[in-house]
């Protein structure tokens, strides 16, 4: 892989460490599309919290593992801004790690496949019928 | 503050019916690491990696949408179509539901099979088909990757959402009458909304890496080959479909 790749990986890391440690806390806290739709019948209180009627929701029980980074803070931090942003910093340096290293380990490795010259190219006679065939629709 | 659950959690879908997603889904995971082998060279690895953390970033920001008291957030099925190829994009974002299940207690660790399901087999899925056939009939243009971003990520939200409420109808914990429509309902219309937005970042996102690193746009790779020749440059090197 040239350097000049491997500068995007980091420039990209680093606009994700951003988004994840800080833009994170700039977002919504209402329920997402799933988690209202299986509220809908139950009212729920100021604090979000379900307080009567009937909905899929309330059968909800509990996470197995839970853990100190559970719900995407970082427990004993009190503070909201860094509990959030520490949890997502970890989070997207745990999943670059864990993506990267399972792909890494089972990357083909072809005599300089995808390397050679400069645009990804592979070896001849080795590309036929690859791309796309998910969609059943290359050529 | 609000606990933060973003995936289908314990309890909301019975044992049996998980355990056959769960299944279905490690199958589904098998065939998407021998196909995705395939494409994963030395430089494809690194970038799937990004994919997957720049996917758990963005999950996390979760967006308001024009209903009162709800939000979307991304499900990240299509961008990683486009970036890294259906195969390893539904790794990419399976492994981000693997890591939010066992580290964030976000989607019980026995629903893993119906998240992985919904959003990185039936949305990449989804996505993947409609980039394909987009891709050949829009404009080979910085717009026409665009709207294929948006519209494939759009409809990749809404069948993942779909596919809960057929996870639902099989195993639902709680008896809605035998009446889904209701939430069929629900879900479909708040999704077509999150939709919007997943279509606003996947475009925004593949846009900006088209015009930095074209190369590094999987979706395009296939349109090297010399057909109309509209991009010199990018003809050049032909022969990869």
């Amino acid at each position: 892989m040239r350097k000049r790749s491997w500068g995007f990986v980091v420039g990209g890391l680093l606009v994700a460490l951003l988004l994840a440690g800080v833009v994170s806390n700039l977002a919504s806290s209402h329920p997402d599309g799933l988690d209202s739709s299986l509220r809908e019948g139950c009212t729920v209180d100021a604090e979000g919290e379900i307080s009567g009627g009937s909905c899929p929701a309330q059968r909800e029980t509990e996470h197995e593992v839970g853990g100190p980074l559970a719900d995407y803070g970082v427990a004993g931090v009190d503070n909201d801004l860094l509990s959030t942003g520490l949890s997502g910093v970890v989070g997207v340096l745990l999943t670059f790690a864990l993506a990267g290293g399972v792909f890494w380990l089972v990357r083909r490795r072809g005599p300089e496949a995808g390397d050679s010259a400069d645009q990804g190219s592979t070896p001849p006679g080795d590309t036929a019928d690859r791309r796309g065939t998910p969609a059943g629709t290359a050529s | 503050m609000e606990a933060l659950a973003m995936h289908i959690s314990n309890g909301i879908i019975d044992g049996p019916v998980a355990a056959v997603f769960a299944a279905f889904a490690l199958a589904a995971m098998t065939i998407c690491v021998l196909r995705g082998r395939r494409d994963l060279d030395d430089r494809l690895a690194p970038m799937a990696g990004l994919v997957a953390a720049f996917i758990f970033a963005v999950q996390m920001l979760n967006f308001p949408i024009f209903t009162a008291g709800v939000s979307g957030h991304l499900l990240g099925g299509a961008l990683a179509a486009m970036l890294v190829g259906p195969w390893v994009g539904a790794l990419c974002v399976a492994v981000v539901l693997i890591v939010q299940a066992l580290v964030f207690g976000d989607g019980g660790v026995a629903m893993l099979g119906l998240n992985i399901t919904n959003m990185a087999v039936l949305g990449t899925a989804a996505a993947y088909l409609l980039i394909a056939l987009l891709l050949r009939v829009l404009p080979r243009t910085p717009a026409g990757l665009g709207v294929t971003a948006f519209v494939s990520a759009l409809v990749s939200v809404v069948v993942a959402a779909m596919g809960f409420v057929v996870q639902y109808r099989l195993g639902g914990t709680t008896d809605l009458g035998g009446n889904l429509t209701g939430l069929a309902g629900t879900m479909a219309g708040v999704h077509l909304l999150i939709g919007i937005g997943e279509g606003l970042i996947t475009a925004t996102t593949v846009v900006t890496v088209a015009k930095v690193r074209p190369d590094l746009v999987y979706a395009l790779r296939g349109l090297r080959r010399p057909a109309h020749a509209p991009a010199p440059a990018v003809e050049a090197v032909g022969g990869v479909r």
